[in-house]
């Protein structure tokens, strides 16, 4: 495998991006990325089965749209990371802003530290493991795929869900509305052990909890006291 | 959209190279406020008899010297006036407000921009490395600093208009973000009394918190009543004398990143601002949570 060294300080964001859109198609290349400081729109949009470290801090939108991909950011991520990613797998080591994994139609985002609020915001077929805690709002409106949390969830978790199941290990400081907590069964603790071991987390999946819609709110209720 | 950028230094031996340390801090946010910049830096304290209050003239060929004068005429001898540019800070052991209705009805064409012991603002239109090399940001020295890059949603793009805004004594306030609830706050606060300068959203804020304080709440208190009634989107970035508060509303859309290490502490709306600090790699970075005050202090 080719390897291969950008530096973020020395040549603009724009000529990386366009080098992974139309120069990697064959795969076969571990992409090293200096120097990130925090800029926005990282690797975004990649769609070829190569590896790519981003050693540093990045900013808004790592790993976006990313397909086949496999991310690394060796530090923090800002909001939107791996935003509407397709499939591969992004890796932040740190902790990640809001809107982490947002929208995401498939792939694997593994998150070690902390995710802000809004984590798997309209999630869409994408698995989400975090290492740490999420914030407020998140899985809000969720449509499908996992969503794992080793440690604690914040206000209003899992509001308005469709069909994404969310697993919970330590506390939930509420639950938003329509989403409820489930019996584990014998296949959710598969689940959560899979994402565990694919998140490469050595943890047992004891202790967790899940999370997933009551469906009340996929029908109107003409019964209902309509005052708003 | 707009940067903010806030700087402590906990290291006394870093006070002299604050401007510096900050510089490269607002440039960093220049993308997300390229239309105006401003900073208040809180110095050394002047003698303890004396105030001053930060003046600005949009008029490029105001005549300071001629406002030295008169001043001093007006005021005796313990006044005088620093100018930087379209910005002069006039030290005085008058009463404040006293200077400040002379210049009203003197000079109206002076806007008065701080008042304090220890406060100094800058504030313009520009892009911020414009706004930095104008009043030659660079040079500054202090024990912190609050700081502002400007992408006008609200109200128009003005000199008065840029932020940081103050209320009071050594108070200033910064924000990224939008109030929804700005107008009814001003209706509130101006039957108590409370002048607003301009139609902007966060002056409301800034007058509001700085009224609470005036009734005997702490800065912590008066953030949180700010919670209560500050409807919005804001990160807020506050100055006092010797404090650097920040706070989040509840829904945290506005970002903020903090680095914390022995010798400083640094806030910014992005990382990007933060990466060229000395030492920063060793640092604790974190993002603040929605609805908790962060206080530091000199």
């Amino acid at each position: 495998m080719a390897d291969l060294t950008f530096d973020l300080s020395a040549k603009p964001l724009r000529e990386l991006n366009n080098f992974l859109h139309h120069q990697v198609a064959d795969g076969n290349l571990h992409l090293f990325v200096n120097n990130p400081e925090g800029a926005h729109n990282i690797a975004v949009g990649v769609d070829a089965p190569i590896d790519i470290d981003i050693l540093g801090h990045a900013g808004y939108y790592a790993a976006g749209m990313n397909k086949q991909a496999r991310v690394t950011v060796h530090g923090n991520a800002g909001p939107g990371v791996a935003e509407n990613m397709m499939s591969g797998r992004v890796h932040v080591k740190g902790f990640a802003s809001v809107a982490a994994g947002a929208s995401g139609h498939g792939g694997l985002l593994v998150i070690d530290g902390d995710a802000s609020l809004r984590c798997g915001i309209s999630m869409k077929g994408i698995d989400i493991v975090v290492g740490g805690s999420v914030g407020d709002f998140s899985a809000f409106m969720a449509q499908a795929g996992r969503l794992v949390v080793c440690g604690d969830a914040g206000e209003a978790l899992g509001d308005s869900l469709y069909e994404a199941v969310i697993y919970v290990r330590g506390n939930i400081k509420s639950l938003g509305a329509d989403a409820h907590e489930e019996p584990m069964s014998t296949v959710d603790f598969a689940a959560v052990e899979e994402l565990l071991a694919a998140a490469g987390m050595r943890q047992s999946s004891s202790g967790f909890r899940r999370v997933a819609s009551m469906r009340s709110l996929y029908h109107w209720n003409a019964d209902a006291n309509q005052e708003y | 959209m707009c940067g903010i950028v806030g700087l402590l230094v906990k290291n006394p031996a870093l006070r002299g190279q604050l401007g510096e340390l900050m510089l490269p801090m607002l440039i960093g946010m220049a993308e997300r406020g390229p239309e105006s910049a401003g900073l208040a830096v809180f110095t050394a304290p002047i003698k303890s008899n004396l105030k001053k209050l930060s003046l600005y003239s949009a008029d490029p060929a105001f005549d300071w010297d001629g406002l030295d004068r008169s001043s001093r005429a007006q005021f005796g001898k313990d006044t005088s006036l620093t100018v930087r540019s379209n910005q002069a800070v006039l030290e005085t052991g008058a009463d404040a407000t006293a200077v400040k209705l002379w210049l009203k009805h003197d000079c109206p064409e002076i806007h008065v921009l701080s008042v304090g012991k220890r406060i100094d603002l800058y504030k313009d239109t520009g892009t911020p490395g414009e706004v930095a090399e104008r009043y030659r940001f660079s040079e500054l020295t202090g024990t912190h600093l609050v700081g502002h890059t400007r992408m006008a949603t609200e109200t128009a793009v003005t000199p008065e208009r840029a932020h940081p805004f103050t209320a009071g004594e050594d108070f200033c306030l910064v924000h990224n973000g939008s109030l929804s609830n700005a107008c009814s706050i001003r209706r509130k606060l101006e039957p108590l009394g409370i002048a607003f300068e301009t139609d902007n959203d966060t002056e409301a804020a800034c007058r509001f918190l700085e009224w609470r304080m005036r009734e005997g709440d702490g800065l912590e208190a008066a953030l949180h009543k700010g919670f209560e009634e500050l409807d919005g989107f804001y990160t807020f970035l506050m100055g006092t004398q010797d404090e650097l508060a920040l706070v989040r509303d509840a829904f945290s859309c506005k970002p903020a990143v903090v680095a914390e290490s022995d010798d400083y502490v640094a806030i910014a709306s992005e990382f990007r601002s933060l990466a060229k600090l000395p030492g920063v790699k060793n640092a604790h970075i974190f993002e603040p949570n929605p609805e908790q005050v962060y206080i530091w202090r000199t």
